[in-house]
């Protein structure tokens, strides 16, 4: 049985999600930039 | 061996105070990763001048023979979802997002070796072979994880991590250019470098997912979670042994459902740019066609996460049905649009159908758990992966013949989709049908109890 008895705290959840959020973030407003030439 | 325990299910089970909300960004680890697959073809050209640099040399590779890495790829995701589905499910999620780290990473700096030497065979071998067999592992590994996490909201949470796949090529193109731009000089083509760069990137990103992922522990249940009382007619209590469900009609009914949604989606994603201009000539430029696919790709993702989610409330069912109801029209309206000249009508019935292309992929894992269980949905969604690999093919076929058809027989270039359109939305159709027949799956393909203790899945 595992041993991770140390509960998550809210910075573990900040840290997990501005990992993959960020670059997700970045990408989606790169493509965005780049999509908006559609209405130029 | 020993070393490696820490791999183990038993070694990844989460202990008091564990967030379940730690398990979707470890599930997007892997599928902001693996999702690069979809930016592949930024490296087509400059790879058909590592030799020739400034233009492509005899010796060079060429567009036709680059082409194959994809496909490769794709048709080893499909087969190593197929078959490591159950080694997957049986050995949990951090072993399998481990050995996906090391195939996709590995697979990049093979590629890299085998651009350096100017060998296609070991570029092949290396993102194609390797590479897809860790996408497959990857996108099946933190299915029925996520669904044992979130049993209150299912589609929501597959949904994050697939929607993670549609966007993971967001980031690889406009990193790839920037890494081609920064290893390129004016006698050499950073590509190899780029493969190098980019592999230890995603082998160290998709550790850092197997590393904070973990499974819950058994019996486990969301806070103030009370499964309903009266289980509804098309979600099982039971679990349905992987290999059982190919026996199942409802396995080859939703087979049909996802390869049908995707056959139709699929042949418009990949011919979008074209057709816009195309059907609007002088009105869609070549720079407002790439927005349109830009915005088409957003759609894609974003409709993973919204579709899905909404399938926990009106269920999958539905969800279907809505995707082939609504798409049949949308389908069945695209020639009008180009007949009364209306861009931003057409513009509006491609989004909302490639986000219902997306919600296709992201609803089917918590459609498989209604039916077969949580036990073995995760392998049961690998098996099923090969209704994409099938659309991938049937998709752009139709789409492109039946342009060439159209315009061998004279019809002109405005009109030559129109054709294609109606039977997309008869593909549509079809589908409909394939979705009312799903029922509830016979309890004598349900696990009896002893045969599900002695897999240990206590749920």
């Amino acid at each position: 049985m595992a041993k991770h008895h140390r509960g998550t705290t809210p910075v573990h959840l900040v840290l997990a999600w501005g990992f993959v959020g960020i670059p997700l973030v970045w990408g989606v407003l790169n493509t965005l930039a780049n999509a908006m030439k559609l209405f130029q | 061996m020993a070393l490696l325990s820490f791999l183990d299910r038993q070694h990844s089970v989460a202990g008091p105070g564990f967030s379940r909300w730690m398990v979707p960004p470890a599930a997007l680890c892997v599928h902001l990763c693996i999702g690069q697959a979809y930016a592949f073809s930024v490296f087509n050209l400059p790879m058909t001048k590592l030799i020739g640099i400034t233009q492509s040399a005899p010796e060079d590779w060429k567009l036709t023979e680059l082409g194959w890495i994809f496909s490769i790829a794709i048709f080893f995701l499909g087969a190593s979802a197929a078959v490591f589905g159950r080694w997957v499910e049986e050995g949990g999620p951090r072993r399998a997002m481990f050995t996906s780290a090391l195939c996709f990473g590995g697979g990049f700096l093979v590629a890299a070796a085998g651009t350096a030497l100017h060998q296609l065979w070991i570029v092949y071998l290396g993102y194609g072979v390797l590479g897809g067999i860790g996408l497959g592992i990857g996108y099946i590994s933190p299915v029925s994880t996520l669904i044992r996490w979130f049993p209150d909201r299912p589609g929501m949470a597959t949904g994050m991590a697939i929607m993670g796949f549609g966007g993971g090529a967001f980031i690889a193109s406009p990193l790839s250019v920037w890494l081609m731009a920064r290893f390129t000089t004016p006698t050499h083509i950073g590509v190899a470098e780029t493969f190098v760069t980019m592999g230890l990137i995603y082998l160290c990103f998709m550790m850092v997912g197997s590393a904070i992922v973990r499974v819950p522990a058994p019996g486990w249940r969301p806070a103030g979670y009370v499964a309903p009382a009266q289980p509804k007619r098309l979600v099982t209590r039971n679990n349905v042994y992987v290999y059982q469900a190919l026996k199942t009609p409802q396995f080859w009914c939703i087979w049909w459902v996802l390869c049908l949604n995707v056959t139709a989606g699929i042949g418009v994603l990949g011919q979008a740019s074209a057709m816009s201009q195309e059907m609007f000539p002088g009105r869609i430029t070549p720079v407002a066609a790439a927005g349109l696919v830009g915005l088409m790709s957003l759609f894609n993702m974003g409709g993973r996460f919204f579709w899905a989610s909404l399938s926990d409330v009106i269920g999958r069912k539905n969800t279907y049905f809505v995707f082939f109801m609504l798409g049949t029209v949308l389908y069945a309206l695209v020639p009008t649009t180009g007949a009364i000249g209306s861009v931003p009508l057409f513009v509006l019935c491609f989004l909302v159908i490639l986000s219902m292309y997306g919600g296709g992929f992201a609803t089917v894992p918590a459609y498989l758990r209604d039916m077969f269980g949580t036990r073995y949905v995760g392998a049961i969604h690998g098996l099923l992966i090969t209704a994409w690999s099938v659309a991938g093919i049937l998709g752009p076929v139709l789409v492109n013949y039946m342009r060439e058809y159209n315009l061998a027989h004279g019809v002109a270039k405005t009109d030559a989709y129109n054709f294609t359109m109606y039977v997309m939305a008869g593909l549509l159709v079809i589908g409909f049908f394939c979705n009312l027949f799903v029922r509830a799956v016979h309890e004598r393909h349900h696990m009896r109890q002893e045969a599900a203790d002695a897999l240990g899945m206590a749920e």
